[in-house]
């Protein structure tokens, strides 16, 4: 008894440190949001709950409290024979059916605005001008460490995001070999990074700082530790990092991207000058190997009349995306990475005898 | 030495000796001591001479009631394995932190989650749910055996070919690492070359075989087999629940064995359906296995819920309330459940409309579930509730699961999903249900339905013991999973960085711990229960005053189940006969035809594992002869014409004297 008093007195305590520890978690990634994407989730998160929660405590109580009252020889009442009523058979039902609806009304719309695929309206900054178009980047998983390409400032990096923060960014991504998600949670909810396929995400960060990014989806061995680093910086600082990637950084081309496509774990963060214009296509199309026929090459044959004559040698940026994660367009122009042949050192594509 | 090794290839395909993991401590001693166990168990059968009583008596029995005992048992045994999983990967989560790696590397720490997950579905849940469908419906609806006896033994022991051989895998060879569905790309020949997903495949593929025959065999047994006046809608809720599971099953197992077919053909002869290259496309192995998947989870809850139902309205002494409703709600489930998949990778870019529809039909779903819940609410509302065992199960099933279905509603919100795919959230929420609904409901009917199956109680000390443990466990286990999930960690994690999770993570190691006792409380609780079997007995056959026509026979049933086939006049049909002071008829018995034991379940099932076990290791000679042995044994089979027999009336007679007289 006396043990089970002891318990009883430190309950308070227990509880203060499991409160604590649970604010803790409160202040962490999912709660703390820099994104307005990312902050618009949590919020959702939480209101669905607090909606759900006002059928689910009464029914917490009712079960305790039934459970209670009606134990054999015990009080309540006894009577068998109810065991159907119209009445409350309709509330049984129509009660969850409400929430639902609320709930679907929420899902309807929230899905819609918060889209990947759809732009963000970002208030124009002071100064900022009519520049609307969002800041694109490629984002690429490789096994196991992230490629981020700048196409329009033609610098690249391995494991770190650096986001001008109030300013719209369009990601698009793929993968080279295994399926993974592109996902820093204080930024904006999760999307897939496939082989073959181009998924896209629309986010803004609205805080500097540095915040954590990794993949969410299990990718084999070197998983665990596939992190990336997101930095959020003003304007200047952007300019800033530019400047210092564009004069410090190596060159990432066709011929050093095989290199870093064989798997590695924990990869420091890299960053490079200048990339070859073509290197996201090539990822994307999966033709990096110059024996092998990129996507839309394959796509235009298998559609053409009478496909079964031999291909054409031809590789071409295509302005299709192969595969189809991409949503329709959103209506803005959709801006075009450098448009260039395959490097002239390439070997001609081989079609060994497919006739 | 190249003549040699292209000779071993011939023979022994790509088994050698490096495929013996000796270099590996844990599991050298894992099979020291499974050995040891297999020694000491073969020493004791040959011992007693059991042999021929194992043979005879279970190995080729037709009998529904010893086949549902024999998946049960199966399914505890893999629990233990299961469990063993999830304590080491317990013990690496709480350890892998900073500067430490912990114990596991990714080599074994991913085959671990992977054989967990495989475990924990298709050798647990699926047994022991099957199991408790095999005993129950039968007796249930007032019948004598299911509508294809041999057909039974045949899946059952598909299904422990299917475990043998993922058992296997811990010693020769290595398992899966691609993830409980063994999903590609990972799972593709390109990234993973070595046996684990060829293991994985094949043990699934044949104990997938034995699941859909199972399934097809208790949907006629259901339709046909009904005691005579026993509607549709005067069925025990339980047998409702068993029909749309098994409906179910018949509709997405085939899609799971067509996509696991598709993905051998691209490990085996090159083809592309889920391959990067080559047209290949690893998505569409995600469609069809969550086809599969998401229904797989209603085939598993469905007979859950069943068994609350009879449990609540049984110990609450009341008609459960609303059946309609209830029948109403479980067909509903059933076919919504068809229309959810999608949301198992909202963020894999479907667009807005396409997520909303199935977010929103996986919202519908907790109607029905709502409903269910206010039904049992209701039944013990003006009820004279004992709390007995299996009733404690159901409270604390309502508790938890209510809990689980708000946060699975979260979770179908799309935006909602975007930060919570894929994190310990979710994980935390599918343990929550699977644990708080499907788990918990198996004990309840284990407990319940115990005392038909062997005539005696189960130990009620242990059985608080491995309530407490379970349920307390549980909570202590998964909230902190729940609130690291909701920090934005991700599943299946190796290694952590960040110190500030460790606290969570040795928390819920502790609550595993306590899970643990849960465990061997049961184990204790089965023993204990054996050893006083005489002052546990119970020789009314109805020792919880039930409800359903199982408990109108002796306990446990003669194998003919009952004498007289029994005639249904209303819903709860012995509550029925009792209050109208229905007795036992002692005379005027008639022979009964029955199904006669076949050794072939077994032999077929071992030659489909010596088949899967040559696929997976290249052994094509093997290969061929096992399968031309099976499609010659299967043939064989169907020439046997000595199928059933009749017991005499004075056989029956003497059974029903000593049944009644004990």
């Amino acid at each position: 008894m006396t043990h089970g008093g002891a318990c009883l007195r430190r309950l308070p305590r227990i509880a203060a440190v499991l409160s604590l520890l649970a604010l803790g978690a409160c202040s962490r990634a999912v709660f703390d949001p820099a994104g307005d994407i990312a902050r618009e989730q949590r919020d959702i998160i939480l209101f669905s709950t607090a909606l759900m929660l006002l059928i689910i405590v009464p029914v917490i109580v009712l079960i305790v409290v039934f459970a209670w009252r009606y134990r054999q020889g015990r009080g309540g009442t006894y009577d068998p024979s109810f065991h159907h009523s119209t009445p409350l058979e309709l509330a049984i039902w129509s009660a969850p059916l409400l929430i639902i609806i609320a709930l679907g009304a929420l899902t309807w719309s929230s899905t819609h605005l918060l889209d990947p695929f759809r732009r963000i309206s970002v208030p124009a900054k002071a100064g900022a001008g009519g520049d609307a178009a969002p800041l694109v980047i490629q984002v690429v998983s490789l096994d196991w460490k992230w490629l981020f390409i700048y196409p329009a400032q033609g610098v690249a990096t391995v494991n770190e995001l650096v986001l001008p923060v109030d300013r719209e960014v369009r990601f698009d991504i793929t993968s080279s070999n295994m399926m993974n998600t592109f996902y820093s949670p204080t930024l904006a909810g999760m999307v897939y990074a496939m082989p073959g396929m181009e998924s896209q995400l629309h986010a803004v960060l609205r805080r500097t700082g540095e915040f954590d990014g990794y993949s969410a989806n299990y990718s084999g061995a070197g998983f665990s530790d596939m992190h990336f680093v997101l930095k959020g910086v003003d304007d200047a600082g952007f300019a800033r990092w530019l400047a210092q990637t564009k004069s410090a950084g190596g060159d990432l081309a066709l011929t050093n991207l095989k290199t870093l496509l064989q798997p590695s774990e924990r990869v420091p963060i890299t960053r490079y000058a200048h990339v070859d214009g073509d290197v996201y296509r090539r990822l994307l199309e999966r033709c990096v190997d110059a024996t092998s026929r990129c996507l839309s090459d394959v796509m235009r044959q298998d559609m053409a009349p009478g496909h079964l004559m031999p291909p054409t040698h031809e590789s071409e940026p295509a302005n299709a995306t192969p595969g189809r994660a991409a949503a329709p367009d959103t209506g803005t122009s959709r801006p075009q990475g450098p448009k260039e042949a395959p490097p002239a050192g390439a070997p001609p594509e081989q079609h060994d005898g497919h006739e | 030495m190249a003549e040699s090794s292209s000779l071993s290839h011939a023979i022994f395909g790509r088994l050698t000796w490096e495929s013996i993991p000796l270099h590996e401590p844990i599991l050298v001693w894992t099979f020291v001591v499974v050995a040891f166990g297999g020694i000491a168990l073969v020493g004791a059968v040959t011992y007693f001479r059991l042999w021929g009583w194992l043979w005879r008596e279970w190995l080729t029995s037709v009998d529904h009631k010893k086949i549902g005992i024999m998946y049960i048992i199966l399914g505890i045994v893999m629990l233990l394995r299961g469990f063993s999983d999830a304590l080491m990967m317990r013990l690496q989560q709480a350890w892998a932190f900073g500067a430490s790696e912990g114990y596991l590397n990714a080599h074994h720490y991913d085959q671990v989650f992977t054989a967990h997950g495989t475990i924990m579905i298709f050798f647990v849940a699926i047994p022991l749910v099957v199991g408790v469908v095999n005993f129950v419906m039968p007796l249930q609806i007032g019948a004598r055996d299911v509508a294809f006896p041999f057909l039974n033994s045949l899946s059952l022991w598909l299904t422990v070919a299917g475990a043998l051989l993922v058992m296997l895998s811990l010693f020769v060879g290595e398992f899966s690492r691609a993830g409980w569905l063994n999903y590609v790309p990972v799972a593709n020949i390109q990234n993973s070359p070595d046996t684990g997903p060829d293991y994985y495949l094949w043990a699934l593929q044949i104990a997938g075989v034995g699941t859909t025959l199972s399934a097809i065999n208790m949907v006629t047994t259901i339709i046909k087999m009904r005691a005579p006046g026993m509607t549709m809608m005067k069925m025990p809720v339980f047998t409702w629940t068993a029909l749309c599971s098994n409906v179910l099953v018949i509709a997405i197992f085939p899609t799971l064995t067509a996509a696991f077919a598709m993905l051998l053909l691209d490990r085996y002869i090159g083809t592309n359906f889920f391959t990067n290259d080559g047209g290949g496309s690893p998505m569409m192995y995600w469609n069809l296995v969550w086809l599969w998947g998401h229904p797989e989870v209603y085939v598993l809850i469905l007979p859950a819920f069943g068994i609350f139902s009879e449990i609540t309205s049984t110990f609450c002494g009341k008609r459960l309330f609303g059946y309609s409703s209830m029948v109403y709600a479980t067909v509903v489930i059933t076919i919504l459940s068809y229309l959810v998949w999608l949301h198992h990778f909202f963020t894999m870019g479907s667009g807005a409309s396409v997520n909303s529809f199935f977010g929103i039909a996986t919202m519908v779903i907790s109607i029905p579930t709502g409903a269910k819940i206010f039904n049992w609410l209701f039944t013990m509302y003006r009820g004279s509730i004992r709390f007995e065992l299996p009733m404690m199960w159901v409270v604390a099933f309502m508790l938890t699961f209510v809990v689980g279905g708000m946060t699975g509603v979260m979770l179908a919100v799309p935006p909602a999903d975007f930060v919570l795919h894929n994190s310990l959230f979710l994980v935390a929420h599918f343990h929550n249900v699977i644990i708080g609904g499907v788990v918990f409901g198996l004990f309840a009917g284990m407990y319940f339905w115990f005392p038909k199956a062997f005539g005696f109680k189960p130990d009620p000390f242990w059985g608080k013991v491995t309530f407490w443990g379970w349920v307390i466990g549980y909570w202590l286990a998964w909230t902190p999973i729940y609130v690291v999930g909701l920090m934005g960690t991700t599943r299946r994690v190796r290694h952590f960085d960040d110190p500030s999770l460790q606290i969570w993570f040795v928390l819920a190691g502790i609550g595993a711990l306590v899970i643990l006792v849960g465990i061997l409380g049961f184990i204790m609780q089965i023993a204990v229960s054996i050893r006083d079997r005489k002052k546990l007995r119970d020789t009314t056959g109805d020792p919880w005053d039930a409800r359903t026509l199982e408990w109108s026979t002796s306990s446990p049933p003669p194998f003919y189940n009952f004498a007289f086939t029994p005639v249904v006049h209303d819903i709860d049909a012995w509550h029925d006969m009792k209050a109208r002071g229905a007795e036992r008829p002692t005379t005027g018995y008639r022979p009964i035809h029955m199904p006669r034991n076949t050794g072939a379940g077994v032999i077929l099932s071992a030659l489909a594992m010596v088949f899967g076990f040559a696929m997976i290791w290249y052994i094509w000679w093997l290969a061929a002869l096992s399968f031309a042995a099976l499609v010659i044994a299967a043939i064989a089979h169907t020439f046997n014409y000595r199928r059933d027999y009749y017991v005499e009336a004075d056989e029956v007679a003497r059974i029903e004297a000593a049944a009644t007289g004990a």
